[in-house]
């Protein structure tokens, strides 16, 4: 960390705003100078809360944030060594492109050096002459192609050109940091793709760090020298754009960057892992039996004649793409994704095998659901955050059974009473029953992610309670779709924390 | 060519018809908007028609003159006229001065409060809008004659002040209402972007806030003064010992033109007054409407430039 | 530790954008919430020769069994309801032509309308009953229709602004779709313009119906005495030093207020008015 490379640290930052939501989990992040970093996920995944912790406007609830080994954590955004370039621009519309470019330089003072009445060296501070703005301002339009404009009212700006402007009133300031909030997502797609290569250059010419948060996979994989994946304020994965492609760390940055066939499987020998029925070789040397997730990009998967490959499956749709052809072809109920140069037709039966180094496998985030801070109530039942699921208490004690006052009963009368016992509840994601029939279930939640595993969505559906519930389901799900949870009695398996002569009542 | 075309199509029969039912539709509109206008004005008018005669009575015309508006700045009446004038001026540019200062800052304060202090204090704001204008009045006097006697010993608390705090009330909570739809329309990364520029948080305010609301607070303004000027009520409820002239109570155009009205006819003066003001409105507005139309083509010069 | 206590400190002191609000607050809290707290007050007590306040019924009793002073309020009630009802007639179909840029293009015209708020109120009103008398309309033989004459000229300005802000925002495509799907003029206009313009409608009452009811000086003047409004009644308790009565009917007009403040919760937040003056 304390290596002279790094600019900026950020050391355990979390920010729990006011309302309770945490947007930012004790992230820890070294960025080296010189580097173009791009911090990549979907929206409300913090990645915008943690630039504005870098910039100033937030200040995080705890950790620190250095810059230069220097804490900045609570010093306002003026007197921090970056500027940012907005999302929707912000250029001040009462003033005119030269203003606004030269806006900053107005108010920022530099170190002069005199001698004073007993001629001792004093170090002042005093404003940029005009002329000295005038030169600065000119300079940084010209590097964004703007120096003709400068006259023009910012309302009178295209969108790119707006854009420019952003960029050259922060770059004026001669950054240490330059910050982008997701600053070409208002652009079109074409123009997106031109300040795509010219920010690229620009950060080459410069030399100085950018931060860059986008939503957009393909644009943090075209320009960043580091990506940074987060998912509900965490990091996910840190690496070079190469790395988080070809290995991603788990199924959530495999989904996300990328198309890619994702299944849930097990390690069958050393460097073998099995899945869709098959056993395939690999590369990756995990724990024997492990559960695992595999991952294969479209374009590794191999066809071939039908017999010839590990496993075989029949084209079930086509898609022409122009350089090659996309298939999803289907083996058994799961799926296969694949791109290639040759055409085939829709019900062409095809082996498919993959190059064993092209089989990622990751460990699985999550075996099941578990909910550590539950407790049984008085009617045997048991709470998840706030909602009230039936449970099977009598699967705590063998042979046991509940007597008629309600008491957990051994088979030699020995009575427990189990209210406000703390249990540790878990429940495999197939046996959770989500609806959309609202009334159905008993409690609702709103589906914060959703992820396609070979043959199954991965759904984790978020309580207002704000409990977790993983689900395997079949179905299409949006995100921010509301639906009902139900769990048989049968599915769930509690664990008391203390052990049970703790309950015991004579 | 094309042009003749163009002129074929447009006097076909059918075209002809709608151009000349649109002609007609917007001949109505006109003559009812100028009705209303003239018959609304038809008072003002009036008086200022008579403005030009010396008769104490409208109706009665007794030669043409301008001796209204020489006794207007000579006559005993005249003179009241205008120290009446001068009280109501000063009042309208003092309580809208600081009713833009409060409520501009009220405003801002509250958008940058949280939700529940705005909407309580948004709730108050409302009570002066729609309040009766004698409820105010009444209160505010019966508050001052409380603090009188329970906080001064008895004394008489009226003055300017009182009169002044009384005319801040009423158009506070319209300036805080102007400049409230201009800070929800303003982007919140503009203060965001000042801060990130070099600004501390007061100066991000002064240079980039209030020119993105000036629009809000110049019409709160407007509105203020606009209010002050046609106020009477209040006035004459929280009116005390005057400023400007050292006289008894303050009199203002509307109070002193209230208690000659009630004895007899407007004052022949008042008549004279009438005229200077309607054209003063007039340029104002006229300003106004040029200063509007003007988008500012103003040429730039660049400091630093040789 | 020294200095993070410092800092902690020089935080708290520290400029906060919300502080703004305070002078504001203040101000309101002195000058509106105080004084109505204070005629809350004296409408539930009654004020003993010595000058001290008791808890009483009596201006409550003393108003409702006063059937003149019932009888002021219906009076009042109803030239309020008239007074609106004449002006938004009157104001709503010039404020659609005047919003329309079929019609007229000018904003000056609009202003035009606006302006007479810039000469006192007590002067035009003075003026109107001059002119009535010449034309043999006078407090003497005609005193509600001179009031009435007197209300709607000094209202009609104030029903026009909110009215003409709401139809300059009125949604043309919504009309042009109202026609194209085969309303005819008076359809599109009960099913679409209409119902778009409530807000302006309700404003543009408000503005009206409760200064008709508080203010005094129009009936006055140009009835010489003889209607007799809520406002009148309660300036009269006032002078004459009945600050209780005065107070409990100030109360009532709270009430008023209260209910109008409801009713326009409902259909805007005074936006429609405020936009108004945009004008300038």
């Amino acid at each position: 960390m304390e290596s002279s490379n790094t600019i900026i640290s950020l050391v355990n930052v979390t920010k729990v705003f006011e309302d309770g939501a945490t947007a930012v989990d004790s992230f820890n992040l070294d960025i080296k100078k010189g580097e173009f970093v791009t911090i990549l996920g979907p929206s409300g995944c913090g990645k915008s809360t943690t630039l504005r912790m870098i910039a100033g406007f937030d200040i995080p609830t705890s950790g620190q944030i250095l810059i230069n080994g220097e804490e900045i954590t609570n010093l306002p955004p003026n007197k921090r060594p970056v500027n940012t370039v907005f999302q929707r621009y912000a250029l001040f519309p009462h003033l005119d492109v030269y203003d606004n470019v030269a806006f900053g330089l107005k108010i920022k003072k530099v170190p002069v050096k005199t001698t004073n009445k007993n001629g001792e060296e004093v170090v002042k501070m005093r404003h940029l002459s005009p002329k000295e703005i005038d030169q600065k301002v000119a300079k940084a339009l010209a590097i964004v192609d703007m120096d003709e404009m400068e006259d023009r009212d910012v309302s009178t700006l295209s969108g790119g050109q707006q854009q420019r402007v952003a960029i050259a009133r922060a770059l004026v300031m001669d950054p240490e940091v330059l910050l982008l909030d997701e600053p070409l997502s208002a652009l079109d797609h074409k123009l997106r793709l031109d300040m795509q290569v010219e920010l690229k250059q620009m950060h080459k010419k410069l030399g100085i760090t950018f931060i860059y948060v986008t939503h957009d996979q393909e644009e943090a994989l075209s320009m960043s020298d580091k990506i940074v994946v987060m998912k509900r304020g965490a990091i996910q994965q840190v690496g070079t754009p190469e790395e988080i492609y070809n290995e991603p760390i788990n199924a959530y940055v495999a989904d996300f960057i990328g198309e890619s066939n994702i299944y849930s499987g097990t390690m069958s020998s050393k460097l073998h892992v099995r899945f869709l029925g098959k056993t395939w070789e690999c590369v990756d040397d995990f724990a024997l039996n492990e559960k695992v997730d595999i991952m294969i990009r479209p374009e590794d998967v191999i066809l071939g004649p039908e017999g010839k490959g590990v496993v075989d499956g029949v084209i079930d749709s086509k898609v022409f793409k122009g350089e090659d052809y996309s298939f999803i072809i289907k083996v058994g109920k799961a799926e296969v994704l694949c791109r290639d140069k040759k055409n085939r037709e829709v019900g062409d039966k095809v082996s498919i095998s993959v190059d064993p180094e092209n089989l990622q496998i990751m460990h699985k985030e999550m075996m099941e659901n578990q909910w550590t801070d539950c407790y049984i109530n008085d009617k045997n039942q048991v709470v998840i955050g706030d909602d009230v699921f039936e449970a099977d208490v009598t699967k705590l004690l063998k042979d046991g059974f509940i007597d008629d006052d309600g008491y957990l009963t051994s088979k030699a009368g020995k009575r427990y009473d189990l209210k406000d016992a703390g249990v540790i509840v878990e429940c495999s994601f197939d046996d959770i029953i989500i609806s959309d029939n609202l009334e159905e279930g008993i409690t609702t939640g709103k589906i914060v992610s959703s992820v396609w595993i070979g043959d199954h969505y991965q759904d984790i559906i978020r309580t207002d309670d704000d409990e977790d519930f993983v689900v395997n389901t079949p179905y299409t799900w949006m995100e921010n779709d509301v639906v009902s949870i139900n769990i048989n009695k049968e599915s769930l398996r509690l664990t008391l924390k203390k052990g049970l002569d703790n309950y015991a009542i004579d | 060519m094309v042009n003749q075309e163009n002129e074929l199509l447009l006097t076909s029969p059918s075209e002809k018809k709608a151009r000349f039912k649109r002609k007609r539709d917007k001949v109505i509109a006109q003559f009812i908007i100028w009705t209303i206008l003239i018959v609304m004005y038809i008072p003002i008018l009036v008086l200022i028609a008579y403005s030009f005669t010396t008769a104490d009575n409208i109706g009665t015309w007794t030669g043409f003159s301008f001796d209204l508006y020489a006794r207007l700045f000579t006559s005993k009446t005249g003179n009241e006229i205008m120290v009446a004038l001068g009280n109501t001026l000063l009042l309208a540019l003092a309580s809208s001065l600081i009713s833009v200062i409060l409520g501009t800052t009220g405003a801002i304060g509250a958008f940058y409060s949280k939700k529940r202090t705005r909407t309580a204090i948004e709730s108050v704001t409302q009570i002066p809008v729609v309040n009766a204008e004698i409820v105010i009045a009444m209160s505010l006097t019966v508050m001052f004659v409380f603090v009188g006697s329970y906080l001064f010993g008895g004394a008489n608390v009226f003055s300017f002040w009182t009169l002044l705090a009384g005319h801040v009330i009423l158009s506070l909570p319209f300036v805080y209402l102007s400049v409230k739809p201009k800070l929800q329309q303003m982007d919140p990364a503009l203060y965001e972007a000042a801060l990130d520029l070099g600004c501390t948080q007061r100066s991000a305010l002064f240079k980039v806030v209030v020119p993105e609301i000036m629009p809000g607070i110049l019409s709160g303004f407007l509105l203020s003064i606009t209010l002050s000027l046609d106020d009477f009520i209040v006035t004459a409820f929280t009116r005390g010992s005057g400023l400007l002239s050292g006289e008894k109570t303050i009199e203002t155009l509307s109070t002193l033109v209230q208690a000659k009205i009630k004895k007899g006819p407007i004052p022949p003066e008042m008549r004279a007054l009438t005229t200077f003001i309607l054209i003063a409105v007039f340029l104002i507005v006229l300003g106004i409407t040029i200063y509007n139309n003007k988008a500012a083509k103003k040429n730039k010069v660049r400091k630093g430039r040789e | 530790m020294q200095s993070t206590k410092k800092k902690g400190l020089k935080r708290f002191f520290s400029f906060k954008r919300k502080y703004l609000a305070i002078p504001y607050s203040v101000f309101l809290a002195l000058f509106v919430i105080v004084p109505i707290l204070i005629i809350l007050v004296y409408a539930f007590t009654d004020t003993l020769d010595d000058g001290t306040l008791i808890f009483s019924f009596k201006a409550l009793t003393s108003f409702f069994t006063s059937p003149s002073k019932i009888n002021v309020l219906v009076v009042s009630l109803f030239i309020g309801i008239l007074n609106t009802l004449i002006c938004l007639l009157i104001g709503y179909p010039l404020a659609y032509l005047l919003a329309n840029n079929k019609y007229n293009k000018n904003k000056i015209l609009v202003m035009l309308f606006v302006m007479p708020m810039w000469i006192n109120f007590v002067l035009r009103t003075g003026a109107t009953r001059d002119v009535l008398s010449f034309l043999g309309i006078n407090g003497g033989n005609h005193p509600y229709l001179a009031t009435m004459i007197g209300m709607v000229y000094n209202y009609l300005p104030f029903t026009i602004l909110p009215l003409y802000t709401t139809m300059l925002k009125l949604d043309k495509s919504q009309i042009e779709a109202a026609r194209d799907l085969g309303c005819n003029p008076v359809q599109t206009f009960t099913k679409s313009i209409l119902p778009q313009s409530i807000p302006g409608i309700v404003s543009a009452a408000e503005m009206v119906f409760m200064p008709t009811i508080s203010s005094y000086v129009i009936s006055d003047t140009l009835s010489e005495g003889k209607v007799t409004l809520f406002g009148n009644i309660i300036y009269l308790n006032f002078s004459q030093s009945q600050w209780n009565e005065g107070s409990f009917m100030a109360f009532v007009m709270l009430i008023l207020v209260g209910i109008t403040m409801l009713i326009s919760k409902k259909f805007d937040k005074g936006e429609a008015r405020i936009s108004a003056n945009n004008l300038w």
